[in-house]
């Protein structure tokens, strides 16, 4: 139940992109259509959970242990952009068609701010799901990353569909481009705010 | 290029927000008040000066290959020192930007001018372009401020002169995404004439 609540909250309620506003730059960048939409969510999909159960292990055993929390920026920048580095090459290697359809997208995670976002949310913020409030265990973590990137890739596929209908309207000239992008997502986000109180 | 324009530029040429729409994830989530966007504004011109400063100076001895970890490690070194010095003198003001001090790691605009002006050129140069490009980010964060304050809870820098609560869809997230949309249309206007 209570990881049911995470992933219902995480997806929906507070989503990554719409109500928490990390990632923006790639959403915007990268949904103008659907095929690299989809791409990219699937990219960041993967590295966000690995990343982020990389950064809690070596938060919870390495850094608060030695009192080196202050560390915590640094260390984990380094570690997930050596991350999006070793996915890239292990990729590479063993699924070809895999990389081929991710492989463009790789790179540009390391500056994704909803990765180090995530990776910090979960060691620093206490979370109360039906109970008490407390910091998150491992599998919350996995959990809570997995749904928040679940939940980035279905307001990017969404806004994508959205965005491949607005290219081909006859749109007023200041408004061309990202300013219309963004009203659109504004009232996305509007629509998304009718499922705050679910959880 | 004077050293006076490599400061006005960042103002309205390459204003990093509403031109080069970089570094959107602050611009939209801190702007709640006026007081927010500005606060965030300074925090981010901080990093990127000093940044800049260094990179440049280290910029001729790192390897070609490896100058993106470098510069990142640069920065990350600069937002950990902005953490330490905000939770020791205004915790406050840390406590409500919250997660988007450490996420000036990943702010475009940083690592941006760390590469197409810091590596290239000199350590004054570099600064000026730190103080123009953070100048314009600041303004253009405290504008969003404005505007979403205003609509939102009827004041300005928390000096209330519109009685009531305000349209609260511009305090919340909805608001920041289409303030900032209109005021792109509005910035596209007046710069193109």
């Amino acid at each position: 139940m209570e990881y049911f609540l995470i992933i219902i909250s995480a997806i929906f309620v507070n989503n990554i992109v719409l109500a928490q506003f990390l990632g923006v730059c790639p959403f915007l960048g990268v949904s103008s259509r659907l095929s690299t939409a989809t791409g990219m969510s699937g990219a960041v999909c993967f590295v966000i959970t690995l990343a982020t159960v990389v950064t809690y292990l070596l938060n919870t055993y390495l850094l608060v242990p030695l009192g080196l929390e202050f560390l915590q920026t640094i260390s984990f920048i380094l570690v997930i952009a050596a991350l999006v580095q070793m996915v890239e090459i292990v990729l590479k290697k063993t699924s070809p068609s895999l990389y081929a359809a991710l492989g463009i997208f790789l790179p540009l995670i390391t500056t994704n701010c909803a990765v180090l976002g995530v990776a910090i949310t979960v060691v620093s913020k206490e979370f109360s799901f039906g109970g008490a409030p407390h910091l998150m265990n491992l599998g919350e973590a996995t959990v809570y990353a997995l749904a928040t990137s679940l939940g980035y890739g279905l307001a990017m596929i969404l806004f994508a569909g959205m965005r491949e209908h607005l290219a081909g309207n006859d749109v007023p000239k200041a408004f061309k481009g990202l300013p219309i992008a963004f009203i659109t997502v504004g009232i996305m986000a509007m629509a998304f705010l009718g499922f705050s109180g679910i959880v | 290029m004077s050293k006076f324009s490599i400061i006005t530029r960042g103002l309205v040429k390459e204003n990093p927000t509403f031109v080069l729409v970089l570094g959107m994830c602050p611009t939209l989530a801190t702007t709640t008040s006026a007081m927010n966007g500005l606060e965030m504004g300074l925090a981010t011109m901080f990093v990127l000066i000093l940044s800049n400063i260094v990179i440049s100076l280290i910029a001729p001895v790192v390897p070609d290959k490896v100058h993106i970890p470098v510069y990142i490690v640069v920065i990350a070194t600069f937002v950990t020192v902005l953490q330490l010095l905000m939770q020791a003198y205004v915790p406050q003001v840390y406590a409500t930007l919250g997660l988007f001090i450490p996420l000036i790691v990943v702010n475009c605009i940083v690592l941006g001018r760390a590469e197409a002006f810091a590596g290239k050129n000199g350590a004054l140069d570099s600064a000026l372009d730190g103080i123009g490009i953070g100048i314009g980010f600041t303004l253009s964060l405290t504008v969003i401020g404005v505007v979403r304050e205003i609509l939102g809870s009827g004041s300005v820098f928390g000096w209330k002169f519109i009685a009531g609560d305000g349209i609260l869809a511009f305090v919340m997230a909805p608001g920041a995404f289409l303030v900032m949309g209109y005021l792109m249309v509005l910035f596209n206007k007046l710069a193109k004439k």
